[in-house]
């Protein structure tokens, strides 16, 4: 009978702790963070190989006051701005026009396939060479590696759209302008953000990629930064500092996502 | 037809047909028929006949091939006809209210002209308390008013249903047959309304068009003497039964 209750009980007791959904994701980083600590401990590798976690933190506090930080990140986070938001509206421009004309689809299939196989990191130099080590060409790579996740989705989204609800738009005679607004951006809006939710996170490997290959600002400089001056705990600092801006930016989606479907109760994200 | 002087539509020898792998299917036919002013007028035919296909053209979603098509009592340009699908076809990112007010915001009325129109529509239809609802929210019944209160949101003159409540079951059905003869009587509109129901063609009009399998061709122009109101007894009368017997022997062609 008691084992029966405390068997209930710590049911309870669990149920409560995954209602809160930050709670799993806290006890994970912290488990971690403990076999980081462990694993440092045990090894004693020299620190230009593997910095324990209290070192890192004293990094980041240094990097922090001396401004380091935020210099290199807000630049990355400048990149990733412009880039996301020029790549998703160029794609979703095309994807709109692309879902109207066949042929235009079938031009451009190879090109679109082509440029999908080709990885970011191939081509971040030949970018470099032409535009130069400044903050265009970070952005470009960027709004190319969101580009294609979004132009698909877009295409998926504009072919989804109910063909009931397009004759009723025409019944009401609506404008292709009002077609748009009030019936395809809203019936391709989810996948559209589904795209966007892809391209974003993908979106901070572009401009990673972009600053290693050359640059004197941003996160990946730091990185190089750190290489050179065999100093890991910066380049810990650093991957870290981009872990955060990538979940800050899904985070970003994610809230778009919700507030955009809120018509979607049943959704699950 | 002496009680019905004005005609609101006026159809003479129309023709549509569609092209496919094998050259032209013909599937209307010489179709010729008006309604007057005020008349409830049902559509019906043997399943595969054009009868989607007529009132897809009257609705100016189909082009057709020959004839004509007049609406005498409209002078203005914009030819006012509500259609209602056979699914309720409401947006599901717009509640309730959106959605009634979707042809009023394409019109480009402003907000404060469209508020209180919707709330009427919504009182009309029977709604009250669901303007907020989403469509997935709403019962198949509820949707469909919906539908119908969004079609009347413009005012058309002639309403064209297309088999509005086929989705339905049989008991939500004759609710909504009876809501909307109601409707009817209190918005005094022109309706056509296609269905493959002989007893709700009786049960609701003034007159019922039969249509013959393709090319189709109109039949039959049945009037039907039923007193109104009409009420669900009356589905059990003689004169009933006898109405429905012809329309019947002539579906069967």
């Amino acid at each position: 009978m008691t084992q029966n209750k405390n068997q209930t009980q710590s049911h309870t007791v669990w149920q409560k702790i995954s209602q809160h959904r930050w709670i799993l994701p806290l006890l994970s980083i912290l488990l971690f963070l403990g076999l980081w600590q462990l694993l440092y401990m045990l090894l004693k590798l020299p620190t230009f190989i593997l910095p324990g976690p209290a070192m890192v933190w004293a990094k980041f506090l240094e990097v922090l006051k001396n401004g380091l930080w935020w210099r290199n990140l807000s630049y990355t986070l400048l990149e990733l701005s412009l880039g996301l938001l020029t790549g998703t509206v160029a794609a979703s421009l095309l994807g709109y026009l692309l879902s109207k004309t066949a042929m235009l689809e079938n031009l451009l299939s190879p090109f679109l396939v082509g440029s999908q196989s080709v990885p970011v990191v191939a081509i971040a130099p030949l970018i470099i060479i032409w535009f130069g080590p400044g903050l265009f060409s970070k952005v470009l790579i960027c709004a190319m590696t969101v580009f294609f996740p979004v132009l698909v989705n877009v295409l998926i989204g504009m072919r989804e759209v109910s063909q009931d609800l397009r004759e009723l738009m025409l019944s009401l005679k609506a404008s292709r302008w009002q077609m748009l607004t009030k019936l395809e951006f809203p019936a391709a809006l989810p996948v559209l953000l589904g795209g966007l939710r892809i391209g974003a996170t993908l979106s901070v490997i572009g401009a990673i990629v972009g600053e290693l290959v050359a640059s004197d600002r941003g996160l990946g400089y730091l990185i190089n930064l750190g290489r050179g001056q065999f100093d890991t705990a910066l380049v810990f600092v650093a991957v870290f500092s981009l872990i955060f801006l990538a979940a800050i930016l899904y985070g970003i989606v994610l809230f778009l996502e919700r507030r955009a479907l809120k018509w979607q109760t049943w959704r699950e994200f | 037809m002496s009680s019905f002087p004005e005609l609101s539509l006026s159809v003479r020898d129309l023709a549509v047909s569609f092209a496919d792998k094998s050259g032209r299917l013909e599937v209307l036919e010489n179709i010729s028929f008006s309604l007057a002013k005020n008349e409830f007028v049902c559509l019906i035919g043997p399943s595969g006949s054009g009868k989607s296909t007529l009132l897809r053209t009257l609705a100016g979603l189909i082009p057709y091939s020959q004839g004509t098509i007049e609406y005498p009592d409209i002078h203005d340009r914009q030819v006012r006809t509500g259609l209602i699908f056979q699914k309720p076809n409401l947006m599901p990112w717009r509640n309730l209210s959106q959605n009634i007010a979707l042809p009023l915001e394409l019109e480009g009325k402003s907000r404060y002209e469209i508020a209180p129109k919707v709330r009427e529509m919504i009182a009309l239809v029977g709604l009250e308390g669901f303007e907020h609802a989403w469509p997935h929210e709403l019962s198949g019944g509820m949707a469909q008013r919906a539908a119908i209160a969004r079609s009347l949101v413009q005012d058309p003159d002639i309403l064209l249903l297309d088999e509005p409540f086929g989705s339905l079951d049989e008991l939500t059905r004759d609710r909504m047959s009876e809501e909307l003869l109601r409707i009817w009587s209190e918005k005094t509109k022109t309706i056509l309304m296609v269905t493959h129901s002989i007893s709700e063609a009786v049960y609701l009009s003034d007159r019922v068009l039969v249509l013959s399998r393709i090319p189709s061709q109109i039949v039959l122009d049945l009037k039907i003497d039923l007193p109104r109101p009409r009420d669900s007894q009356l589905r059990y009368s003689t004169a009933f039964a006898k109405s429905a017997q012809v329309l019947h022997d002539h579906l069967r062609i």
